[in-house]
Parts: C-alpha cells; sequence; structure tokens
C-alpha cells in the first residue's frame, strides 16, 4: 500500500505543480466539445436523413435522395471512426485545401458519423409514431415538412429519448481516439502526467473515473428530460 | 361544391374505387354507407387528396385538386377531416390542437401578403390568401395567437370542454376526443368537412355525444359527407345516401326512398343484413 502512496503522491505533485490540473481541464472542455457538438451535428443530419427515408418515393427526387442516403449511412457505419478521422485529417481535408485543427476535424467527424447512426435511430422513433399523426397535420392543411416538423418529429424524440442518450454516451467513450488527429483529448492529458512522473496506473485510474462521472451526469440528465417530457402521456 | 368525375384508384393490383362520378352541392349532407371493403373510405380521402387519384378529376369550388400541379394545401384549408382514430395530436394540449393550424395559417398569409405588397404585384397563387388578409389590418404574432384563442375557447365552450382547454389528449375519453377533432376542423372554417367512421371506434355510450354534435353542425347547414355505419343517424340527418360496393356507387338517393325502397339487390341484402 505504501508503493500506491507514492504513485499518489506523485500523481498530484504533477497534477498540482506542473499545470497537469491545467491539461486536464483543457483535455475534459474538448472532449465535451467534441461530443455535445457531434452529437448535435449528428441530431440535425440524422434527422434530415430520417425525414428523407420516410417520405413516400412516388416521385424521382425522394428516392434519388434516399439512394444517396442510403449511401452515405453504409459509408459511415461501414468503417471505423479512427480509419474516418485519419481519411478525413491526413487526405479529404488536405486534398481540399482546408486546413482545420485536430478538434474541429475530430467535430466533424462525430457529427457525421453519428450522424448515421442517429438517422437510423431517428428513423425508428419516426416510424414509431401514429401515421394519423401525420395524416391529421396534412388534413389541416399543413404541408409534409410543417407537419414532420410540428407534431411528428418532437413524439418521435419523445420515443428514442433513452437511445439517444445511449448514443451521446458512447460518442463521450469513442473521443478518447480523437489523439490521432493531435486534438487534446482527456487522454492526452493523463497520458502527458504519466509519462511526466514514469507513472501511468493512477493517472489511468482517474481518467476512468472521470469517464463514469461523465456517463453517469448523462444517464442522469436524459432521465430527467425523459421525465419533463413524458406530462403528455400521463394522466390527468 | 364539389364535383368528383370518373375517380379511379388501385392499391397494387386491387381497383378500389371503379369510376366514381358524384357532386356535393352546398349544404349537402350525404353519408356513403356500404359493405367493409366497399371502397367508401378511400373515396373520402380521395376528396381531399389524402389518397391520390389515379385518374378523374375531383374538382372543389372551381378547381381540380385531383391535379398534382394544384398546391393541396391551400384547398385543404377549407376541408376539415375527421379521423376513426381522433388523431389528435398527441404532443399538443386540447387548445393547442385546435390552434395550430389556423395560428400557422394565418401567420404565412401575413407574410405573403407583405411580401405581395413589397412586390407590388402578386402571383397567382397568393391571390386567394391576399384577397382574405388585405381588408385586415397587419397583426402581429402574438395578435393572431390571442384571437385563435378566442375563437378555440369560443369552440371548447359550445362542446361543453373549455376546462379541458390546457389537458393533453391522453386524458380525454374517446367521445371527448372526438369532439375536439371535430371543433378542430371546424377551427378552419371549413366549406366542408370528411368525416370518416368519426364512431366506430367509440364506446358505444359516446357514440350520442358526437352524433348530437354532427347533427347540430348539419342543422347550422354545414356541408357534409360522411361515412358511417349508423343507419340511424343516416336515416335522420343525411339529404342524400351513397350506398356504394365493390369500387362503384351503386345507388344514391334521399334517405327515406333509400331505405323504404332500395332499388338494387345488393342493396335489399345489405340493408336486410344491417338494418
Amino acid at each position: 500500500m505504501g508503493d500506491f502512496g507514492n504513485k499518489w503522491a506523485k500523481f498530484v505533485e504533477i497534477f498540482l505543480e506542473k499545470n497537469g490540473y491545467v491539461r486536464v481541464l483543457e483535455g475534459l472542455q474538448n472532449t465535451l466539445l467534441i461530443a455535445v457538438c457531434g452529437l448535435l451535428i449528428g441530431i440535425l443530419i440524422g434527422t434530415l436523413i430520417a425525414t428523407v427515408r420516410v417520405v413516400p418515393k412516388y416521385k424521382r427526387l425522394p428516392r434519388v435522395l434516399n439512394g444517396f442516403c442510403s449511401f452515405y449511412v453504409g459509408l459511415f457505419r461501414g468503417t471505423p471512426i479512427v480509419v474516418q478521422l485519419l481519411v478525413f485529417y491526413y487526405v479529404l481535408l488536405p486534398l481540399l485545401g482546408i486546413r482545420l485543427s485536430g478538434v474541429q476535424v475530430a467535430i466533424m467527424v462525430f457529427g457525421l458519423n453519428s450522424g448515421a447512426y442517429i438517422s437510423e435511430i431517428m428513423r425508428s422513433g419516426i416510424q414509431s409514431v401514429d401515421p394519423g399523426q401525420l395524416e391529421a397535420g396534412r388534413a389541416v392543411g399543413l404541408s409534409f415538412s410543417v407537419s414532420m416538423m410540428k407534431i411528428v418529429i418532437p413524439q418521435a424524440v419523445k420515443n428514442i429519448l433513452p437511445t439517444l442518450g445511449n448514443e451521446f454516451i458512447a460518442l463521450v467513450k469513442e473521443t478518447s481516439v480523437v489523439s490521432f488527429v493531435g486534438a487534446a483529448d482527456l487522454y492526452v492529458a493523463f497520458s502527458y502526467i504519466g509519462s511526466n512522473s514514469y507513472e501511468f496506473m493512477v493517472p489511468y485510474l482517474v481518467m476512468a473515473a472521470i469517464y463514469i462521472v461523465l456517463v453517469m451526469g448523462i444517464s442522469l440528465l436524459v432521465k430527467i428530460m425523459e421525465r419533463s417530457l413524458k406530462k403528455s402521456d400521463r394522466r390527468n | 361544391m364539389i364535383d368528383v368525375i370518373n375517380l379511379k384508384k388501385r392499391f397494387g393490383d386491387t381497383e378500389v374505387l371503379k369510376g366514381i362520378d358524384v357532386t356535393v352541392n352546398k349544404g349537402d349532407i350525404v353519408v356513403v354507407i356500404g359493405p367493409s371493403g366497399s371502397g367508401k373510405s378511400t373515396f373520402l380521402r380521395c376528396l381531399n387528396c389524402m389518397e391520390d387519384p389515379d385518374s378523374g378529376s375531383i374538382v372543389f369550388k372551381g378547381v381540380d385538386i385531383a391535379d398534382p400541379k394544384v398546391d393541396i394545401n391551400v384547398h385543404r384549408r377549407h376541408m376539415g377531416m375527421v379521423f376513426q382514430h381522433f388523431n389528435l395530436f398527441n404532443n399538443k394540449t386540447v387548445i393547442e390542437n385546435i390552434m395550430l393550424a389556423p395560428v400557422y395559417v394565418r401567420c404565412q398569409e401575413q407574410k405573403q401578403a407583405r411580401r405581395g405588397k413589397l412586390k407590388g404585384a402578386s402571383g397567382p397563387g397568393t391571390a386567394d390568401a391576399q384577397a382574405q388578409t388585405e381588408p385586415a389590418p397587419v397583426l402581429t404574432k402574438a395578435q393572431i395567437k390571442a384571437q385563435a384563442r378566442e375563437q378555440a375557447m369560443e369552440l371548447l365552450k359550445r362542446i361543453g370542454l373549455e376546462d379541458k382547454a390546457d389537458v393533453y389528449p391522453s386524458t380525454l375519453s374517446g367521445g371527448q376526443k372526438q369532439r375536439v377533432a371535430i371543433v378542430r376542423a371546424l377551427a378552419m372554417n371549413p366549406d366542408v368537412i370528411l368525416f370518416d367512421e368519426p364512431t366506430s371506434a367509440l364506446d358505444p355510450e359516446m357514440v350520442g355525444e358526437v352524433l348530437d354534435l354532427m347533427k347540430a353542425l348539419a342543422k347550422e347547414g354545414m356541408t357534409m359527407v360522411i361515412v358511417t355505419h349508423e343507419m340511424g343517424f343516416a336515416r335522420e340527418v343525411a339529404n342524400r345516401v351513397l350506398f356504394m360496393d365493390d369500387g362503384v356507387i351503386l345507388e344514391s338517393a334521399p334517405p327515406k326512398e333509400f331505405f323504404a325502397h332500395p332499388q338494387h339487390e345488393r342493396t335489399k341484402e345489405f340493408l336486410s343484413k344491417v338494418l
């Protein structure tokens, strides 16, 4: 146990005295930034794709759009996120002549990636809403998109909220690979502490604890949101 | 008001409507009856293009709304629809259900009118909307909402549910839901209301309250097209009964004649079963 005390002391020393905490805070900020922005972009893209996929397909345009969307989903679900990060950072963006920081690329890739997953979640959510709801909206003279926005999607989101929370949790954890493109997240911060003290046990344990606290916080948040959205289900 | 000319509709290989010709005049109360699978619901849903007809035309106030180039949303605002399963918006309170479409439509119309004024001329599509909004002073969204709320409260008072204004539909009984659905249609000041088996999903004891409301509307001269299995209601309220079977209208007559002297063999058979 004395051994552990020693390791703990080393960790605290670097954490406090050599500005380790600054790096950890920065890392935490980047992790959350990537996860939250990724989720928001993902919800936006996912909702758009899901809507395209449920549009009736009598006409040509919806069919073409639908084909494009399935291609997109197939592409982003079919490759590992690390590969996507590397391809965007080292291949696509340089080819297009766009210069972005690691964090920016990570936000973009996580947004595009989670968009593919959320589109499927959102589609099942939209399909779980009684088709009569859309019909009623159309019958009072609202267009397809207005009926979707005002009536169907709010109900769909309520139904998929737990799954969406899951996706957010997965996203927070997956961000631990962004160091591949040079973004400084929690992992980078604790590696720094570890390599400065030649001692990795405590830093990585603390890192694990931070992730657990983050995830527990998100679960709690989702539960609170669920409860407030449930009010239209409850009797009186 | 509505002229249906040679309306045809098929789902896959089955031809559901095989050429329907009907005219609905202002103030008509047309009841459509027939065995299940005869196409009566499909016919009703074609009237406001909830199902796109395959061929034929539906002329509503001089415009063929079966034409895909027509902006169907504008015309649907003048045709209310009441569904078998009520279809109240579950994520909105009762009063929001009633206000949603009127508020949205009036805001859109004002936007269009303002744009029309800026351009100094209006396209053919906006002429209708402008004619309605031009005399009224320009209102803010809050004013439109307040007006719509007042109107919605009046409608709710009429059906005796003003105390339910701020609850969600899940707390209402079936009969209450259907009455709210009817006043939701009324809130758009429609020229005609289409009823798709409005009492079929109700407990027997709640059928009366919905039929009473429909009777009251009929007395006020509302044009209605009603698909129903309520023969008593058809006899009492309708001024024309259509009997549909196998995608065609077999018989069309005033209710007295229809129930006393059905012409067609198939009609007699059907009536002998349901009466």
